[in-house]
């Protein structure tokens, strides 16, 4: 029942064997190692698992990898260029926009395409746009800072 | 959590796609953007035996103005519907809903054609089709048919396609003066309730969604709207509805919602 799918991941081409039933999130972090992208309610609520498909922010977890089949996936992992963290990774790390930080791949990875979609967004814009990423730690107000400063650094 | 297995196709055309509804019969369900069916896969509360991809048929994809309506294939997104400036100036009752719904991500995954066959009862859109008077296109391996909204919704995850039709465009007529209103608690959920509204000169339309097991048309309300009185048609937006009681509200809570959200979604539609 195992079908071959074949995506491009983090820019490089990438195989894998996998049942219908697999999901983008577990084809990710059990078949190509990818453990940046977490699992957080498994419910499509958290966002703990977004990852970019064809350049958008989705829940990994309610994809099935046969759907990803032929597209172009991002992950945390994929965004660093040259070793340099994303302005948005530093941003979390400079306004401690994390605790535990179990949330924090999704929260990045969302809060990319958030400021790409409103550049210079407002506190409200921002809260909106990270309505499917859901903290248990922070209660968020770094995480808030931490786009807003990010969003800045872009402008 | 991961689904009971099933055989996953993709045909790439909609004939190829009814074709295997038929062949494969009641095991078989048809995959759109997954965000209503993989869930309930994933809780076991559904289990087909076959999934139908119908994402790779692109001719399902897209907004066509045609003068007085709006042809919409069933595989537009979500974000497509909301980021749309066609509809957001012609039609904003659809693409204020659209914006709503869910998060981004959920957005960007569900489409138009899976939330009107989900017909959740809190669903937003099939309210919203119910209020335009749109209408839909069935295709089946026995050819292709019409429904109306009003014959579309047929109670609690129910509406009138039969399993092999696939369900392929929309159609609404544009509607300059409406809006959707619907109230929530918590980010991210589905509508306590929530109201659709259309005003075209001194008539309205009026659905709503999450009073009961499908779409209600508030017919009471729209007869005292006749003028334009937003107020009185919103004193009567309750009237006759039998609306559940849950954890997210009871069914009093429910029907002062319609009364405040109708006069909302009014006075906005005619000032819009
Ligand atoms: C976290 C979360 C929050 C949400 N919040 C909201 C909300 O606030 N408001 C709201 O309205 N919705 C909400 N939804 C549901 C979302 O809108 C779904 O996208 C939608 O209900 C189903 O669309 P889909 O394309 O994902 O369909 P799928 O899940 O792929 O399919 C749903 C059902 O429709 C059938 N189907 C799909 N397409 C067709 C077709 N073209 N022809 C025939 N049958 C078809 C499938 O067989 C299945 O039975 C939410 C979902 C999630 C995960
Ligand atoms: S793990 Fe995917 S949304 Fe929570
Ligand atoms: S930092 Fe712990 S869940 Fe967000």
């Amino acid at each position: 029942m195992k079908s071959a799918v074949t995506m491009t991941v983090n820019g490089a081409p990438r195989t894998a064997e996998v049942e219908p039933r697999t999901l983008l999130v577990h084809l990710l972090r059990e078949h190509l190692n990818l453990t940046g992208t977490h699992v957080g309610c498994d419910t499509s609520n958290c966002g703990a698992c977004t990852v970019w498909l064809d350049d958008e922010a989705v829940k990994a977890c309610t994809v099935l990898a046969v759907q990803a089949h032929g597209h172009e996936v991002t992950t945390i992992e994929g965004i660093a260029a040259n070793g340099d963290l994303h302005p948005m990774q530093r941003a979390f790390h400079e306004h401690h926009g994390l605790q535990c930080g179990y949330c924090t791949p999704g929260m990045i990875m969302t809060a990319i395409k958030l400021v790409e979609a409103v550049p210079a967004p407002s506190d409200e814009e921002i809260r909106r746009g990270l309505e499917g990423n859901l903290c248990r730690c922070t209660g968020y107000e770094n995480i808030v800072a931490a786009v807003r400063a990010a969003s800045e650094v872009r402008v | 959590m991961i689904p009971r297995e099933f055989a996953y196709e993709r045909p790439e055309s909609v004939a190829d796609a009814a074709g295997l509804l038929r062949s494969h019969g009641d095991g078989a369900r048809v995959l759109a953007g997954g965000h209503s069916l993989l869930p309930m896969m994933k809780l076991r509360l559904a289990a087909p035996e076959t999934l139908v991809d119908i994402g790779g048929i692109s001719s399902l994809r897209g907004i066509t103005d045609a003068g007085s309506y709006f042809e919409i294939g069933a595989l537009t997104r979500h974000a497509d519907l909301a980021g749309s400036d066609l509809l957001g100036l012609a039609c904003p009752v659809l693409a204020s809903a659209a914006a709503g719904i869910g998060d981004p991500q959920v957005r960007n995954r569900g489409t138009i054609g899976g939330s009107l066959a989900q017909a959740d009862p809190h669903g937003d859109l099939p309210a919203v089709l119910v209020a335009l008077d749109g209408e839909v296109t069935a295709e089946g391996p026995d050819g292709t048919r019409t429904i109306p909204a009003r014959d579309l919704f047929r109670g609690f995850l129910t509406t009138s396609l039969a399993a092999d039709e696939i369900l392929t465009a929309v159609r609404v007529p544009k509607a300059p003066h409406s809006t959707y209103v619907k109230f929530n608690r918590r980010a991210q959920d589905w509508a306590i309730a929530g109201v659709a509204a259309v005003v075209d000169g001194d008539s309205a339309r009026i659905a709503l969604t999450g009073v009961g097991a499908a779409p209600v048309r508030a017919e009471a309300a729209e007869r005292a709207f006749w003028g334009g009185n937003a107020a009185e048609a919103a004193a009567r937006a309750a009237d006759g509805l039998d609306p559940p009681s849950d954890a997210a509200g009871s069914a009093d809570y429910r029907r002062h919602l319609a009364r405040v959200l109708t006069l909302r979604a009014l006075e906005e539609a005619i000032g819009g």
